[in-house]
């Protein structure tokens, strides 16, 4: 069961061949079994999980059930679920078990999916290596001494390691699609407002975008499918038809104009994931596809961009973690300030302290048009070269990151070395457009390469189709480590 | 040397919406600590505002009757500072595109009528409260108004004296209780005042340093506090000092103001855009739809009053003054009384007892359509207006009609000639001293002479009648 896809675990399920319960049971004892060296889950409640799987199987009895009841699920640990443990990977929120569910998690306990746990992430969204996480760095799979990417690191690592079928993530800089790549699983990040933020703990709310891991496109439409959706609660949730994210997936790519980035392939670009790029082109020009060579002329600077906008946001989200209603409050303090001061000094890691000095510094009374005002105009260009591409092409094509994943503790000391790390995928964040990894193999080394294809807003069908096609041409995404 | 005070207003005005501003919890006042709270008052993680149209209404309606630019697109942000009753850590202000700005109050001092401009007014939420009660030690955090919607109302510094600030609230004030924005009760919250204070030498240009003044939430303590601090400004000046920009408090106790924290300790807010609230947009309709609903204006209904009614600009402003006066004012007139008349009993009488009685009009005892009778007795000289007076007072306390008070008292005024002339000749017997100075030429005993008459009639002489009769034995 644990290499099925969704379709055919919504079989089996459907035929009675495997119940609710059996099939969360399979995948809870993997997870437990290997999650002491994977790290992939900061909870697991077997209790919980058999529970939902319990109601689940009662749907299926009773004629209630949609495609995907019964399918665990592994949820990032940023998604606020009620009566769960939401720690969002901090120890500031160690002890806070949520009250509420996000719009994500209602819609997925809607459609009748099992919570499988809650997976592990760096701090607060912040990092590429989940090494930030206060309950430690998540493994990756294919290579113990590797990092798994990160924000999402927990969920990339819970599908490629087979621990839970699908997972969800979150990606304000790269969080899903560089994760996916250096674990060889898909991912995809919507377009901004497509998924509702409503109880996605905020990092940089005018970037965060929740979105699906699974071991296809096809797995990520269907997850897609149930994530996406108009909430009144979040102002900025765009009010769109439903749509079905499957419904291209089998489209031929035939005359797809194909935009690779000159800048995506220049200096700094490691030359054995360049090749599996390159080899994936291949393959879609076999497809069918034309390969048009385009610019995005400012591609760098999205990196002072995003670490200007991206930290002046967190600044002020998380500003709410003051000890004062809920979360980590120190045992000892003197004064209201020493409280504020202690607690937080006590309650974040230095990722996050390191962001919110950068965010407080550059809103600063001073700074602020120097900064956030340019970053702010540097965002709007960036966006106006992707609209430019467009015109010239029907999806991007590139690498995800410049390399594939780094060893543990190879950059944790130089933050800015692993920020730089973010080239490829900050711009579709600052546009809002939709982006997306799919493996297309190996490095050297043996660890994966993933290739980012990224769209023109509500282009996320058209991205699914064309991770598709080639997925249906090759077998990279059906690669699973051995454990 | 003389010195001229400069004073400019922030008024926050709760707005009267029964949600909060970006959360559906209710904003009903008085209710058990932390009860009316949703995932966004208490700022639970993942929360996120969502605007409340209803309060942009009210925002839009307050710009319009002040004639004010309401923007089309208006900007959110958000306020950085670090309090245990600020659940996020900052509040949402607007801070560079506010919902409304320009627009004019006119006020009137002494009989002076003066133009107060309005630099601006913008959509913010409350903060919650502090409570420093039994808790063991500890403060008490009641989020329950936290995201109350607050228009904040910023005039120019056009105010000259604590007079002049006094009637610029007391018209803010009667505006947005008249358009139905705010609920006006001062003791709960509704209407608070900061107040910017500087003085500076007659004749300079330039302002002197501002001290502002927190939180005012009476018109007294505003009139208090304004006169105190200038006092103590001018002092500081001429015994050499400097003032230093200040944010200061009121103390009703001593009727003084302290420092509450120097411009040093001044927070840096760090403002920037929402990002949870994209920009709120207003379109042409939306404006055209709040304009049609608007209620007539004070100043407009003044101006109607003057020429409708042909009574004082005086009268009229008075009977303006809010709305459920005016409409009394304007029932009693048509249920049929003489419209001065019916001005002169509600500025008088109606209004003395009612202030006398600590109540609104919309409490008085005394229907608009019982006046109109009691008013058409007086003109039609059944009673006098004497007699009128204590026949409200009986009104007041009964319920009964000037009618049947009248008949069954007894009070029907004496018109009969040939009843008054006895009585008045009987009066001149009486009281040859007052006839005898009378007609030495002191045209004041005869007053007198008029007073005994109506004694002698328990007061249902017709005084008029009364004056003739004695003017025509004695001349």
């Amino acid at each position: 069961m644990i290499e099925s896809s969704l379709k055919q675990l919504s079989a089996a399920l459907a035929a009675r061949q495997v119940s609710a319960v059996e099939l969360a049971g399979e995948f809870l004892q993997r997870a437990r079994q290997h999650n002491g060296e994977l790290n992939a889950f900061i909870t697991l409640d077997e209790q919980k999980t058999l529970a939902e799987a319990h109601d689940a199987d009662v749907r299926r009895a009773d004629g209630t059930a949609g495609p995907l009841t019964g399918i665990p699920v592994a949820h990032k640990d940023i998604f606020c679920q009620e009566g769960w443990l939401t720690t969002c990977g901090s120890k500031m929120l160690g002890n806070f078990v949520s009250p509420y569910s996000a719009h994500v998690i209602e819609q997925c306990r809607a459609a009748g999916l099992v919570t499988l746990g809650r997976t592990n992430m760096d701090e607060f969204a912040m990092g590429s290596s989940n090494e930030n996480s206060f309950f430690g760095p998540v493994k990756n799979p294919w290579d113990k001494q590797a990092v798994p990417g990160g924000s999402s690191g927990g969920s990339a690592v819970a599908v490629a390691a087979r621990l839970a079928p699908i997972a969800t993530g979150t990606d304000t800089g790269g969080s899903i699609r560089q994760p996916a790549a250096f674990c060889g699983v898909t991912g995809i990040k919507p377009t901004y407002g497509v998924v509702s933020r409503f109880g996605m703990i905020a990092y940089a709310s005018s970037l965060d975008q929740g979105g699906p891991f699974g071991k296809s496109a096809e797995d990520c439409a269907l997850l897609l499918n149930v994530m996406a959706g108009f909430d009144t609660r979040d102002a900025t949730s765009l009010q769109r038809e439903r749509e079905d994210y499957t419904r291209d997936l089998e489209r031929p790519l035939a005359g797809l104009r194909v935009g690779l980035p000159r800048e995506y392939f220049a200096d700094g670009l490691a030359s054995d994931v360049a090749a599996a790029i390159d080899a994936a082109i291949a393959e879609y020009k076999k497809l069918g596809a034309q390969i048009v060579e385009i610019s995005l002329p400012n591609t760098r600077l999205a990196i002072p961009s995003y670490y200007v906008i991206a930290p002046a946001e967190a600044s002020s989200n998380l500003s709410r973690f003051d000890g004062v209603r809920y979360g980590h409050r120190a045992a000892d303090f003197d004064g209201l300030n020493g409280m504020y001061e202690q607690s937080r000094a006590e309650g974040f890691g230095w990722e996050v302290k390191r962001r919110i000095l950068t965010g407080t510094y550059v809103l600063s009374h001073g700074y602020y048009d120097a900064y956030y005002l340019q970053a702010q105009k540097i965002r709007r260009i960036i966006a106006n070269d992707f609209q430019a591409a467009f015109r010239d092409c029907d999806v991007i094509a590139g690498p995800v990151a410049p390399t594939t994943a780094w060893n543990l503790a190879e950059k944790a000391d130089d933050p800015v070395a692993m920020y730089l790390a973010d080239i490829y995928t900050l711009g579709v964040n600052l546009a809002g457009l939709p982006g997306m990894s799919v493996p297309v193999g190996f490095a050297a080394n043996g660890r994966p390469v993933g290739l980012q294809l990224i769209g023109n807003y509500f282009d996320e069908a058209r991205l699914l189709n064309v991770a598709h096609r080639f997925q249906q041409a090759t077998d990279w995404h059906l690669r699973a480590p051995a454990l | 040397m003389k010195w001229e005070v400069v004073i400019g207003l922030e008024v926050h005005t709760q707005l009267t919406t029964s949600s909060k501003i970006f959360s559906p919890a209710s904003t009903a006042f008085g209710a058990e600590p932390n009860t009316q709270t949703a995932v966004v008052d208490i700022a639970l993680p993942g929360a996120l505002p969502v605007m409340n149209k209803a309060v942009v209404e009210k925002a839009i309606q307050f710009g319009l009757a002040i004639g004010a630019r309401v923007n089309r697109k208006s900007v959110f942000a958000r306020k950085n500072y670090f309090y245990p009753d600020l659940p996020k850590g900052y509040q949402i202000s607007q801070f560079e595109l506010p919902i409304v700005e320009g627009g004019q109050i006119a006020i009137n001092v002494d009989g002076v009528e003066k133009v107060i401009n309005l630099t601006r007014a913008h959509l913010e939420e409350d903060a919650g409260k502090s409570l420093h009660g039994d808790y063991h030690g500890a403060t008490g955090i009641d989020l329950n108004r936290a995201g109350t919607p607050l228009l904040e109302i910023v005039s120019e510094p056009e105010m000259r004296s604590a007079a002049e600030a006094v009637a610029y609230a007391k018209a803010l004030y009667s505006l947005v209780t008249w358009i139905g924005i705010c609920d006006g009760n001062m003791q709960e919250g509704s209407f608070r005042c900061d107040v910017n204070v500087s003085v500076r030498p007659e004749g300079q240009a330039e302002f002197g340093t501002r001290r502002e003044i927190k939180n005012l939430n009476s018109f007294r303590f505003i009139e208090q506090a304004i006169r105190s601090e200038v006092q103590w400004q001018i002092e500081t000046i001429e015994d050499g000092g400097k003032i230093q920009q200040a944010t200061v408090l009121f103390d009703p106790d001593t009727g003084e103001t302290r420092m509450m924290r120097s411009k040093e300790d001044a927070h840096d807010y760090r403002y920037f855009p929402d990002p949870d609230l994209p920009p709120l947009v207003i379109d042409e309709d939306w404006i055209e739809r709040v304009r049609d609903a608007l209620p007539e204006l004070p100043h407009a209904m003044q101006q109607r009053f003057e020429q409708q009614y042909g009574i004082p600009a005086y009268d009229a402003v008075t009977l303006t003054a809010s709305k459920a006066l005016a409409g009394y004012y304007e029932a009693t007139v048509a249920a049929g009384a003489d419209a001065k008349l019916a001005s002169n009993w509600i500025m008088g009488d109606i209004s003395a007892t009612l202030n006398r009685e600590e109540k609104g009009i919309e409490d008085c005892p005394v229907s608009a359509a019982a006046l109109a009778a009691l008013i058409a007795r007086v003109a039609d000289k059944t009673i006098n207006n004497k007699t009128a007076k204590d026949v409200l007072k009986k009104m007041w306390d009964s319920g009964d009609s000037a009618d049947t008070i009248i008949e069954r008292d007894g009070l029907k005024q004496e018109t009969d000639t040939g009843a008054i002339e006895a009585i008045v000749l009987e009066v001149i017997a009486a009281n040859a001293r007052s006839v005898e100075e009378y007609r030495a030429g002191k045209e004041k005993a005869l007053n007198s002479l008029v007073g005994q008459v109506m004694k002698a009639s328990r007061g249902k002489a017709d005084p008029a009648l009364a004056l003739a009769l004695l003017k025509q034995k004695l001349d």
